[in-house]
């Protein structure tokens, strides 16, 4: 069995960020990647990002994926496996992996679940058919694949992700013939929002898809409108030809391996779902094992690379490997995050995030 | 459908993957997985559900949902939106849990 101080499962923006710091305090590292590439899901986000340079603001998040990768990538101690999926996960550090056809078995000193979030489906008829997608799905198979979804697309959820996807299915010549919210109002930022508008896409709230209509393939979709107690209203229902309907409908976090080893969860609606109780130092009730990004609740990636620098922070403490700028990165990172979180859209992650510190002190 | 232009990405020409679906000889390109090159032929359905043989396509395209499990060279449970497309590679639709050889 291979022994590392530290394996982090999930190369997306928080396990790269804490890899950074980790490897800094001079420990070993593996990082464990599911997919063919490490990024995570910045390698198909083309939109600039928000907030201040310390959080990548102003660059494509593509961009941000290649700088985070090559902030490391030369960094000794680091091995990255990618095409890998963990298989198991024990109590006494062992993670299995299966690396294409073999299966391995590695030992850590630490563990850091960096696994994300998925996408979340809604309930309706017919909603099986292909050619219904997550959105996120969608913007992989554009902007990583070069591959179109369809012709003409609906999308449901006009948060953040559904309306930065819709304006990338038009700039990829996908016509989005609506956006409809079942919320009375607008769930994303204003900016993104006015961006579809100009376009004459047409954002509907209080409206629902009802069913999916196509016998091998999803050939159109019914959409109704919705009386303020989310009850359909009679006579406004709408049947729309599309070949691709998007569902962004939130994400959750990826907490199955956590389960997988008895780590005490606690379920968070402010934070997506299902979230592993964590100590001081996102360390969760497993001793040795830590959690951030999205995997601990679904914020921004620019939160989700805070988080990761942090808990790579943690670990080395944790590995009595102080990293050598130990307090002030600390500080520093604390302060972005909390930045990051003084926002409108922050509140919810702070009631959240409350809520499992209340449930940590339990424990 | 391949993205011919985009005002912010480039796709160059990649080597051309030829690879077996279905027992018919198709082509997708370097860098495709396998679920992106059928996609691009316009094949949208990867495999039938278990008990009722519905269509089915991939969803998350990330890993996540096993919508998109379809049998490759042989092995079942393949997920393949992120397994990356390789030559001669023998693509069949499932329609059951797998069975292991």
């Amino acid at each position: 069995m291979n022994y590392k101080d530290l394996i982090i499962i999930g190369g997306g923006p928080s396990g790269l960020c804490a890899a950074k710091t980790a490897l800094e305090a001079g420990i070993s590292v593996l990082i464990i990647e599911r997919s063919p590439h490490v990024g995570g899901q910045l390698i198909k986000q083309t939109h600039k990002f928000f907030g201040s340079k310390d959080q990548y603001a102003k660059t494509r998040g593509y961009d941000i994926a290649t700088k985070l990768h090559k902030d490391i990538e030369n960094l000794e101690n680091l091995e990255i496996l990618t095409d890998t999926t963990v298989v198991g996960l024990y109590e006494d550090h062992v993670v299995t992996v299966l690396h294409k056809d073999q299966y391995l078995r590695y030992q850590a000193g630490s563990i850091i679940v960096a696994t994300g979030a998925s996408e979340k489906f809604l309930a309706f008829e017919n909603n099986d058919l292909p050619g219904i997608y997550g959105a996120g799905a969608t913007q992989t198979l554009m902007n990583v694949y070069g591959v179109l979804p369809g012709k003409e697309v609906v999308m449901v959820g006009s948060g953040n992700i559904g309306l930065i996807v819709s304006y990338q299915l038009m700039q990829a010549g996908v016509k989005v013939k609506a956006i409809v919210e079942a919320a009375p109002t607008i769930g994303g930022y204003k900016v993104h929002a006015s961006k579809m508008t100009r376009l004459g896409v047409p954002i509907l709230t209080s409206t629902t898809v009802k069913k999916a209509i196509g016998t091998n393939e999803l050939e159109a979709v019914e959409i109704v409108s919705l009386d303020k107690n989310w009850k359909e209203i009679e006579n406004t229902s709408r049947i729309l030809k599309i070949d691709a309907l998007c569902i962004s409908v939130g994400l959750t976090p990826m907490h199955q391996l956590l389960s997988m080893i008895n780590a005490k969860m606690m379920f968070v609606s402010e934070l997506g779902g299902f979230v592993p109780v964590i100590h001081e130092n996102h360390q969760t009730s497993i001793p040795s094992v830590f959690v951030c990004g999205d995997a601990v609740g679904i914020e921004e990636a620019s939160s989700a690379m805070m988080e990761g620098y942090l808990t790579g922070l943690y670990v080395g403490k944790y590995l009595n490997r102080l990293h050598p700028d130990y307090e002030n990165l600390v500080k520093h990172y604390e302060s972005q995050l909390s930045l990051l979180r003084d926002g409108p859209f922050g509140v919810k992650t702070k009631v959240g995030l409350t809520k499992l510190k209340e449930g940590s002190s339990h424990a | 459908m391949r993205i011919e232009s985009h005002p912010i990405l480039d796709f160059p020409k990649k080597q051309e993957i030829f690879f077996m679906f279905e027992g018919r000889k198709v082509s997708g390109f370097q860098g495709d997985t396998i679920a992106s090159a059928l996609h691009a032929l316009g094949i949208k359905t990867l495999s039938y559900s278990i008990h009722k043989k519905r269509p089915r396509g991939f969803y998350c395209a990330i890993g996540n949902c096993a919508s998109c499990h379809m049998i490759v060279n042989g092995i079942p449970n393949i997920r393949t939106c992120i397994t990356p497309l390789e030559p001669n590679m023998i693509v069949q639709r499932q329609e059951n849990k797998g069975v292991i050889k």
